[in-house]
């Protein structure tokens, strides 16, 4: 369920690396429940902002909360109330399926008992049961990408933030991935997700596009096209981005 | 078979458990531009790594311009470019430093092959006094294509060089394949991302280790052989549900804003579809018949293999 909660509050955010002004004034606001696409060419700043929201970086300026916390001050309390996984790193590849879930679930403070009954529960709605003391490295990647997924609303966060999940992963498994979205937005939880398939775009609430360290759009996708005179997110995503491109 | 610049048989590779290419066999034109497509975990980097000489072959054999790739490997090395898909120039050394290192090691100037890495080139000598290190992941694989070029290769191996790689980057790089490719240069290139399928000559469909076809991408579309339509509405999510319903649907799955449904049978028609939806509640529908996709093809190879 979308709401008009906000739960990332972002105003006039600033970074800046030396001279180099890396996230320019950025505002917008992400409401509770939303799934949205955060996109942007390379180096348009998307992972210095991203970085800044899950509270890994301070801004340079500008008033910023997360789920209610602000990032200059609380940062130890966002941690403890987002999610986050990436593509390249998300899982120990020489620990067991129920491992990491365990160390997951102990480094959020969740009791034995908690981490015990929700990881029954979770390894049955993925249908691993019976490889829960395989090692991560045995699996196939589409698995761990969806049990990574897994692991980090474990704790049952107020948002995750998916940075590329999908990269390289089969088209099946890319569309079961998409669904387990779905359905952590339908319980609550808010998705900050950044891609490079633009086919994804379409499946997000809303989609802010950055472009050299601005936000340059930010609608529904129907929104976008319209504005963009576009047929697909793929086209909007080009016509934007396009006209500004630094090597 | 002198036609052919890459030609391989039966080619297989294991580590330890797992079969990461299991006896694959294809021949590729002089002059080709080739993609195996497939997801990570398919095999694609292994299956390059002894095309290049950098793995042997547990069984079968594969040549290049007919120099067999484990006992001729010296002289194959010399007549291939590769860029792998992690960066693996030297980070310490400048833009310049790199190229001019590459040129030397094979005997040959900058200056002699200019031509071919212009285009790519000019976009990153402004920085050419900047370290490899310090570029920024679109700069790096710029240069890293000119690097595998330099000694003008007669075979281009780039694996995954789009990868976590922007829409417009992709677009540019892909462009600058089809320069190369008129140069006479035989490419092969992998990618993950089925939509670059179309761009290739060829293309071989790849998964678990196996070729699960090989042929031209308009081909691969056209002999789907099965009804594909292109479903909209305003409830996408039951949307699927209510397709798989159908009699007849084989297979509904989100691409985009959009369900593309692939039926069993060709007696149905888009009106019956919409009919059909109107009863289940849908609303704001828009229901066409479409060719199908490259992935959309690869979907269905994947499911009717396993």
């Amino acid at each position: 369920m979308v709401t008009t909660e906000s739960i990332i509050h972002v105003r006039n955010m600033v970074k800046k690396f030396g001279g180099f002004v890396a996230n320019d004034n950025l505002n917008f606001d992400v409401y509770r429940g939303e799934i949205f696409g955060f996109l942007g060419a390379n180096g348009a700043g998307k992972t210095t902002a991203m970085k800044i929201l899950c509270g890994l970086s301070l801004p340079t300026s500008g008033e910023i909360k997360v789920a209610g916390f602000d990032v200059y001050k609380e940062t130890n309390l966002i941690k403890r109330n987002i999610g986050y996984m990436s593509q390249r790193f998300s899982l120990y590849e020489d620990l067991s399926v129920y491992e990491n879930i365990r160390f997951y679930g102990g480094i959020y403070g969740l009791s034995r008992k908690l981490i015990r009954e929700r990881a029954d529960f979770l390894l049955e709605t993925l249908n691993l049961s019976d490889i829960r003391n395989k090692l991560i490295k045995d699996l196939p990647l589409g698995w761990r990408q969806k049990l990574a997924f897994s692991v980090a609303i474990f704790h049952k966060p107020g948002i995750v933030f998916l940075d590329e999940p999908t990269g390289g992963v089969d088209p099946i498994t890319r569309r079961q991935f998409w669904e387990m979205i779905y359905q952590a937005a339908a319980d609550g939880i808010t998705v900050f997700v950044t891609t490079h398939y633009m086919d994804e775009a379409e499946y997000c609430n809303r989609v802010s596009i950055m472009v050299d360290g601005k936000i340059r759009a930010l609608d529904t996708p129907e929104g976008l096209k319209k504005q963009f005179a576009a047929a697909t997110m793929n086209e909007v995503f080009l016509k934007l981005a396009r006209n500004n491109q630094s090597v | 078979m002198e036609k052919n610049a890459v030609i391989a048989e039966n080619l297989s590779k294991s580590f330890k458990k797992v079969n990461a290419v299991k006896s694959v066999s294809f021949g590729i034109g002089k002059g080709e531009l080739f993609g195996f497509i497939g997801p990570d975990g398919a095999g694609k980097s292994t299956l390059f790594r002894m095309l290049v000489t950098l793995l042997l072959p547990d069984e079968g054999k594969a040549s290049i311009s007919g120099l067999d790739v484990v006992s001729d490997f010296r002289k194959v090395r010399n007549i291939l470019g590769y860029m792998p898909g992690k960066f693996s120039l030297y980070q310490d050394l400048t833009v310049e430093q790199n190229l001019n290192f590459y040129a030397t090691i094979f005997g040959t100037t900058v200056k002699e092959n200019y031509h071919l890495i212009k285009d790519i080139y000019v976009q990153i000598e402004p920085f050419k006094n900047r370290l490899a290190g310090n570029l920024s992941g679109g700069m790096k694989q710029k240069l890293a294509l000119s690097c595998a070029l330099i000694h003008k290769p007669e075979v281009l191996v780039l694996d995954e060089p789009t990868t976590g790689v922007d829409a417009v980057s992709r677009k540019e790089f892909w462009e600058m394949l089809g320069r190369l490719k008129h140069e006479g240069i035989t490419i092969l290139v992998s990618t993950p991302y089925m939509d670059e399928a179309i761009l290739c000559d060829r293309v071989a469909l790849i998964q678990d280790g196996s070729i699960l076809r090989i042929d031209k991408p308009d081909e691969i579309t056209k002999s789907f052989g099965k009804p594909v339509f292109a479903v909209k509405s305003d409830r996408t999510h039951d949307l699927i549900l209510d397709l798989k319903s159908f009699r007849g649907v084989e297979a509904a799955n989100l691409f985009g804003n959009q369900v593309h449904v692939v039926m069993n049978n060709s007696d149905v028609d888009a009106g019956q579809i919409t009919t059909f939806l109107k009863e289940k509640g849908q609303t704001s529908l828009d229901v066409r018949e479409i060719e199908a996709g490259i992935e959309d093809c690869f979907i269905d190879l994947m499911i009717n293999k396993s």
